[in-house]
């Protein structure tokens, strides 16, 4: 596999695990900032894992910090729509039914899996519980929260068993780590489809719940239908970016559509498509994300954490 | 007192073992739970009678029993106060997510935060079991009626912020929050065992950040000493006025609901710090800080109580800030929830 496109995922997906912890503590409900920070926290793992593998497969020493925190705008190979700012609520929802809708295929295809088993949910209506709350998003006991808090604090638990081959990829690549390998080896091939099947599950509840908002919003009130269109409009033109590779528009749509169709939104007319986040060339929004995701770690040269 | 650690920990030599003695506590007040509940009430005539029997018995107030009026407000107004500080306590770490220096210690901050709001949930779950509905104690707090940890008034300046009240606020909520376990109101023991046992894992973080910090380079360095410097006190003040001054402890004594005083939590917590300090090997700004042989503890510099009371009636650093920031959330999600309350008002007329 080819760094760029490996880079592609990684900062697909810390760019948008950096967006959406921007909703830390500002979310509508409650529930919703730990289903939040849950995605996020899904989507910061799964950078980590492709840009550590990333780095090796590239062979000049770096890891996942030397890829996320010492390169420029103009070396992020992130498709354009998830560097787009936040904006309300419905923006953030559409953002992450497209995004998902093309990680899940994608996870899925580089899983080695097929396509119908992307099949995961889209069942039935979101649920409530009896006092009208959004039934409680589950605070997962896995990826980024036992890997991240649990396991680095010390704490004795038990390893998830899904993470036990990933393991000792997610630390620091050894320099020695990927140098020497040449690339898409098929023990490459079995990595990159390990990390991809452990994204996979977790595109798969990403989806679900965007996909649930986006109804919700839409069939909600004449507000929310008017905000969750306007969204939809407004990011669709970005959407094509994402299905010039890997997955095919068919595929993409196939999942969109019908969501939209139960949401009672217009599916927008395909038109302007802009693009050219894969080679470097982004949207403005970009270099301020990174400049900020950036500024203490480039502010000490060398220092450690 | 206390009860001294008992079990071996592997993280003792790093931490210090005052955290996992707490933590000892915290299963130790889980068992005692289970054997109260287990145990046979005397047949206690009156509901008057039943309740003190329970409180003498050391037994659990669950929400359908009768409990007196003020039990009730009190606990009302302590849970709702807890429940609030979680919620608003996510800000001023939340402040570091997007800066923070590598992508481990992103994630570790980002569940930290996401934590917070757990914990805020499963108060304010406690508290509805006591007949006020968690909307209206978000209305009491954007009203202002209700207050939350003068804490997370104030602000979190660098990276070594972070580490700072991982160790101090979150070691200090765990000193006050250990005996809470054994509340005498049900609901609101059991909440406290579980957020107990994630708090500590906060403060492990927040202990290894200044520990990082402390043995890098001379700028990260003297970042980890600032931080301490400026938050040592507020931590102090975290356990309330002295006890001379503390117009609700009596009555929570008597109700089992608060088991030791501000002072005794504060001397503990102080005890505690000092040890920690010195693995750190950062100073605690306070030059009277010494060993009392006599007294078994640390003598120390009291917090400045005028400037909590500042703090607390809202001139903090942040308090507009912190206050703003909830609102703004708020209203801005207004839509969103009435537009998820339609959706299954339709959902329900069409089954
Ligand atoms: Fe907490
Ligand atoms: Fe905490």
């Amino acid at each position: 596999m080819n760094v760029d496109r490996l880079l592609g995922f990684g900062d697909d997906a810390l760019v948008a695990a950096q967006r959406l912890a921007e909703w830390h503590a500002s979310s509508p409900e409650m529930e919703e900032d730990i289903a939040l920070a849950n995605i996020a926290l899904d989507q910061l793992g799964a950078a980590r894992l492709l840009l550590t593998y990333a780095g090796e497969v590239e062979g000049r020493g770096r890891d996942e910090d030397a890829l996320a925190f010492l390169r420029d705008d103009r070396e992020f190979r992130n498709c354009l729509l998830v560097e787009l700012p936040n904006g309300d609520f419905a923006t953030t929802m559409a953002k992450l039914l497209f995004l998902s809708a093309y990680q899940l295929p994608l996870y899925t295809k580089l899983a080695g899996l097929s396509g119908h088993e992307n099949a995961g949910r889209l069942a039935g209506p979101p649920h409530r519980d009896d006092a009208g709350r959004l039934a409680g998003p589950p605070r997962r006991e896995d990826a980024g929260r036992e890997d991240a808090s649990r396991a680095d604090a010390g704490s004795a638990g038990p390893p998830h068993p899904e993470d036990a081959g990933l393991a000792d990829s997610a630390g620091p690549a050894g320099p020695a780590g990927g140098g020497d390998a040449g690339p898409a080896g098929s023990g490459e091939g079995e990595r990159l489809a390990a990390i991809a099947a452990k994204a996979r599950k977790e595109s798969a509840y990403h989806l679900d719940h965007s996909a649930q908002w986006t109804i919700r919003l839409g069939d909600g009130t004449e507000e929310s239908h008017r905000r969750m269109q306007d969204a939809v409009d407004a990011l669709w033109p970005y959407t094509h970016e994402l299905t010039s590779g890997e997955v095919s528009r068919d595929e993409w749509l196939s999942i969109v559509e019908p969501v939209l169709a139960e949401a009672t939104l217009d599916r927008p007319a395909d038109g302007w498509a802009p693009g050219g986040g894969r080679s470097g060339v982004h949207t403005e929004h970009l270099s301020y994300l990174l400049g900020e995701m950036q500024v203490l770690h480039r502010a000490h040269p060398g220092a450690r954490w | 007192m206390l009860a001294k650690p008992s079990e071996s920990c592997n993280t003792v030599e790093v931490y210090g073992n005052d955290i996992p003695g707490l933590l000892g506590e915290v299963e130790a007040a889980e068992t005692a739970l289970r054997e109260a509940a287990a145990r046979d009430t005397e047949a206690a005539h009156g509901e008057a009678a039943y309740f003190d029997a329970v409180i003498k018995a050391d037994q659990k107030i669950e929400p359908r029993d009768w409990m007196p009026d003020s039990y009730r407000k009190t606990l009302i107004r302590q849970i709702a106060q807890h429940a609030h500080s979680e919620i608003i306590g996510m800000q001023p770490e939340g402040n570091w997510i997007s800066r923070a220096p590598t992508l481990k210690r992103k994630a570790i901050l980002l569940a930290k935060v996401q934590d917070e709001a757990g914990h805020g949930l499963y108060l304010y779950a406690a508290a509805e079991t006591l007949g006020v509905s968690r909307d209206e104690l978000v209305e009491l707090l954007l009203a202002g009626r209700q207050k939350y940890s003068s804490i997370f008034n104030y602000p979190t300046l660098t990276w070594a912020d972070v580490g700072a009240i991982g160790w101090l606020v979150d070691g200090a909520a765990i000193v006050n929050q250990v005996p809470l376990c054994r509340c005498s109101y049900g609901p609101y023991a059991r909440a406290m065992i579980r957020i107990c046992k994630e708090e500590s894992f906060h403060q492990r973080q927040g202990f290894e950040i200044l520990h990082t910090l402390s043995h890098g380079t001379e700028a990260q360095r003297a970042m980890a000493q600032g931080a301490v410097d400026r938050w040592w006190y507020p931590s102090l003040a975290m356990f309330g006025p002295p006890d001379a001054d503390s117009t609700h402890s009596a009555q929570s004594m008597a109700w089992k609901i608060k088991r030791f005083s501000n002072d005794e939590l504060r001397q503990r917590f102080v005890d505690m710090c000092v040890q920690q300090a010195g693995v750190l090997g950062l100073t605690l700004p306070d030059p009277d800080l010494r060993w009392n042989e006599e007294r078994q503890a640390y003598d120390y510099t009291q917090p400045d109580y005028d400037e909590l009371m500042r703090v607390i009636k809202g001139d903090g650093p942040c308090n507009r800030q912190r206050m703003a920031h909830r609102r703004r959330s708020h209203d801005e999600g207004a839509w969103v929830r009435e537009a998820a309350a339609a959706y299954a008002k339709k959902r329900a007329a069409d089954a």
